[in-house]
């Protein structure tokens, strides 16, 4: 029995003594030599599982096609670059220990992470270490207030520029009575801010405002008291599956004025979901998702196609706009290393000069007062048709 | 194994007196293995190879793992206390830790306090949260506890989303500026490495302390059966609440510690989840010993780290869903090799354990194999 005992205690130090090892072995062991020529090395952290899996999956699809692209081309003047993606699992603890482990492998970029929170939770650690990240997530507090955000710049476009969207459509109908709904969580409640900012310098009235949880499976009682407020548009800022909810929900009740939702339905699923109910909903979009349809005279068009016939033949589905996303921050990253070298700060310097940069969610313009770089003209507005994404002239 | 409530009360003066005697040789087994040559030796050698390692690995990374293992340390000490002493299961912990990093939050962005009070307000407010809701929920008895804690979890979470004048709402709370203490400002992975673990260390001596005193023996006793400890004039709701207080300020101290070092909250870190984790840091490292918290937070920070930098090599790309995967296989080995908790595997090396005992020290044995039953 004794014996026993003790051959367990023996196999669970062997267990702790591996653990341990491997731990560090993981942590500073595989120094790559510097011989054959000393490749760039870009760090990801992408919500890769987790509740923003979602966004995450198609960024790494898209990061790991374009790494394995570039490097097939010779990398950046011959040299290859080595792309680190860690998953920090939707959790923002586990994006700092991720983003530190980057750090602590001399990348030169850190991209990241897919949503606003994770994003957040990882700027003082960039800060403090001096590395530049570009993250892929929504909230303009991300690159906000510029003299506080140093080395952080993002691709998505920010919930002003929707709501910007949105509003210019309301004006161009004259419409000044809107109700609104949003989800209760990050992104509705950055673009209920973004949007009462937005409405309230074009004078249009939210006459009600309305909210549910992520996870709720029927928005009637909201939705009775927009159709008793004598709104007469509605706007919805949630992602599906609550988003398809409260659209079929909106047509159970007959509501008939016009119904407005924000870029987070920017994907089939919601058409999907929403089993028909969706058809008429008018919503801003970058342009990815109507690439087919825009002019040929829009600088975006080949760059958009290009993306789209690469990510089809390499997954055999069209790509989504988070993609598109993590392919900006990407190549913005991959741009600045090729003019500024192994110097973070010079990297810096070049993301912040980013000038006329033509990328999948629009043209990117950056300066030492917007990060961001995306104008309203980033996005335009489309109506679902025969459950298809149709541009509004 | 909790016999019938009847049987309990017939019996519970005999079980009560085993409780006591092994409570009492518990203390002195514990104190003499730490005063015997070896014990001794490995816990000196382990606070030294603490203070110098920061000294020796040049890395944040590993830095910042040891940080986040030292908060979590903290939490599930108290939480050892409530579960391992006190009996009692508490799903709502991420609370508690969330409500001293929002204390910290609210209190330095949007009060300007300084930043020390600051922190003493993080220990302060879940503590007598904890006193309110104590009173209450401590009156239900293991699921039904469990339950009612899970539900105040829930609330404050749900209170972090809502309240957004005051805690920015689901987007957070950022600019939470850095701990100043006197002219040291903590704004490095190094400085807060040594703040954190003086504080782990400070805890543990505490708890130490408290185990071994009255308090602890009757602690001891309520865990075994609050029929028996009743029985006996021991006060068990007040014990109760007080293991409850103090696991709850010592969260709120974790979570204070979390806002200045992480320098953003936002309500999905404490969430559910977060409680969950706690409650399996505490089980993995074996509720009731002091050295198994602070085993079972770095067994399990340590091993998500590891796995998350080892997948991704094998299958590229991979995330958690396939770490979840071999987390569940490796804890499950842990728990089937040594189902007390990590925190008891020194009994498992005769050598170090003084006596030869095959129990493991600082856990009480089953009631049923000690002689108390005549």
């Amino acid at each position: 029995m004794k014996k026993l005992i003790r051959n367990k205690g023996i196999l669970l130090l062997v267990i702790l003594v591996l653990a341990v090892g491997l731990l560090a072995a993981g942590c500073g062991g595989e120094e790559t030599s510097g011989s054959g020529g000393e490749p760039y090395r870009i760090g990801a952290v992408v919500d890769i599982s987790g509740n923003s899996s979602s966004l995450g999956i198609p960024e790494r699809d898209t990061l790991l096609m374009l790494v394995e692209e570039l490097n097939a081309k010779g990398g950046i003047d011959g040299y290859p670059v080595e792309l680190t993606i860690l998953d920090n699992k939707s959790d923002e603890t586990e994006a700092v220990m991720a983003v530190k482990k980057l750090i602590q492998k001399d990348v030169l970029v850190v991209l990241g992470c897919s949503a606003s929170g994770t994003s957040m939770a990882m700027i003082d650690s960039v800060q403090k270490a001096e590395v530049p990240m570009i993250s892929m997530a929504a909230a303009s507090s991300i690159v906000e207030p510029a003299s506080q955000r140093k080395w952080i710049f993002k691709t998505a476009q920010s919930d002003i520029v929707t709501a910007e969207n949105i509003v210019q459509y309301l004006k161009e109908k004259g419409l000044t009575k809107v109700a609104f709904l949003y989800m209760n969580n990050a992104y509705g409640d950055g673009g209920k801010t973004a949007f009462a900012a937005a409405a309230g310098e074009q004078g249009i009235e939210i006459v009600t405002e309305e909210k549910f949880e992520a996870g709720d499976k029927d928005m009637t009682p909201q939705l009775t008291r927009v159709k008793a407020s004598g709104a007469q548009a509605t706007i919805i800022w949630a992602i599906p599956p609550s988003a398809s909810i409260v659209t079929k929900n909106y047509r159970d009740l007959g509501l008939s004025m016009p119904l407005i939702h924000s870029h987070g339905v920017g994907n089939d699923k919601f058409i999907e979901l929403a089993q028909g109910a969706a058809e008429g909903v008018i919503l801003p979009i970058g342009k990815l998702t109507v690439a087919d349809q825009i002019p040929d005279e829009d600088p975006q068009k080949q760059v958009l196609q290009e993306y789209i016939a690469q990510y089809q033949a390499k997954y055999g589905m069209p790509p989504v706009s988070f993609g598109g996303y993590a392919a900006d921050a990407f190549n913005l990253a991959v741009n600045a290393i090729a003019k500024a070298g192994r110097n973070r700060g010079a990297i810096r310097d070049e993301l912040e000069k980013t000038n006329g940069f033509v990328g999948i969610s629009g043209v990117f313009n950056m300066n030492r007062e917007d990060h961001n770089g995306l104008g309203a003209d980033s996005m335009v507005l489309v109506e679902i048709k025969d459950g298809r994404w149709q541009l509004l002239q | 194994m909790k016999p019938a409530a009847g049987w309990e009360k017939t019996c519970s003066v005999f079980i009560f007196r085993g409780v006591m005697k092994d409570g009492y040789e518990h203390g002195r087994q514990e104190r003499g293995v730490s005063m015997k040559g070896k014990g001794n030796y490995l816990v000196i050698a382990l606070v030294l190879l603490l203070f110098v390692l920061p000294l020796v690995v040049d890395s944040n990374y590993i830095l910042s793992v040891l940080i986040i293992m030292g908060l979590y340390t903290i939490v599930v000490q108290g939480l050892g206390i409530l579960m391992g002493y006190a009996g009692q299961v508490s799903l709502g912990h991420a609370a508690f830790f969330g409500l001293g990093a929002y204390s910290v939050a609210v209190l330095t962005t949007r009060l300007s306090w300084p930043e020390v009070f600051a922190l003493l307000g993080a220990a302060v407010v879940p503590g007598i949260i904890a006193a309110v809701i104590g009173r209450p929920t401590l009156k239900l008895r293991e699921l039904y506890l469990a339950m009612g804690t899970l539900g105040f979890g829930l609330l404050v979470h749900i209170g972090f989303n809502e309240a957004h004048s005051l805690t920015g709402g689901p987007s957070g709370m950022s600019g939470i500026p850095y701990l100043t203490l006197g002219h040291l400002v903590l704004d490095t992975d190094f400085k807060f490495y040594y703040l954190v673990w003086a504080v782990v260390l400070l805890v543990m001596l505490v708890i130490k302390n408290l185990t071994a005193s009255r308090t602890g023996r009757a602690l001891r006793a309520v865990s075994e059966s609050e029929y028996a400890a009743e029985s006996v004039g021991i006060d068990t709701a007040g014990l109760k609440l007080k293991a409850m207080v103090f696991s709850a300020v010592l969260a709120g101290l974790a979570g204070g510690l979390y806002a200045y070092y992480v320098t953003f909250v936002s309500p999905a870190t404490f969430g559910f989840h977060a409680s969950v984790q706690f409650v399996l840091m505490a089980v993995v490292g074996g509720p009731g010993t002091l050295a198994g918290p602070a085993a079972g937070a770095a067994l399990v920070v340590a091993l998500g780290e590891f796995l998350r930098w080892l997948i991704p090599l094998i299958i590229p790309g991979a995330g958690g869903e396939y770490e979840i995967i071999f987390f569940g296989l490796i804890l499950a080995v842990v728990m089937v090799l040594c189902p007390r908790g990590l925190g008891t595997i020194s009994s498992y090396f005769p050598r170090f354990s003084g006596e030869g005992s095959t129990k493991p020290a600082g856990v009480l044995p089953d009631i049923k194999d000690k002689g108390g039953i005549p």
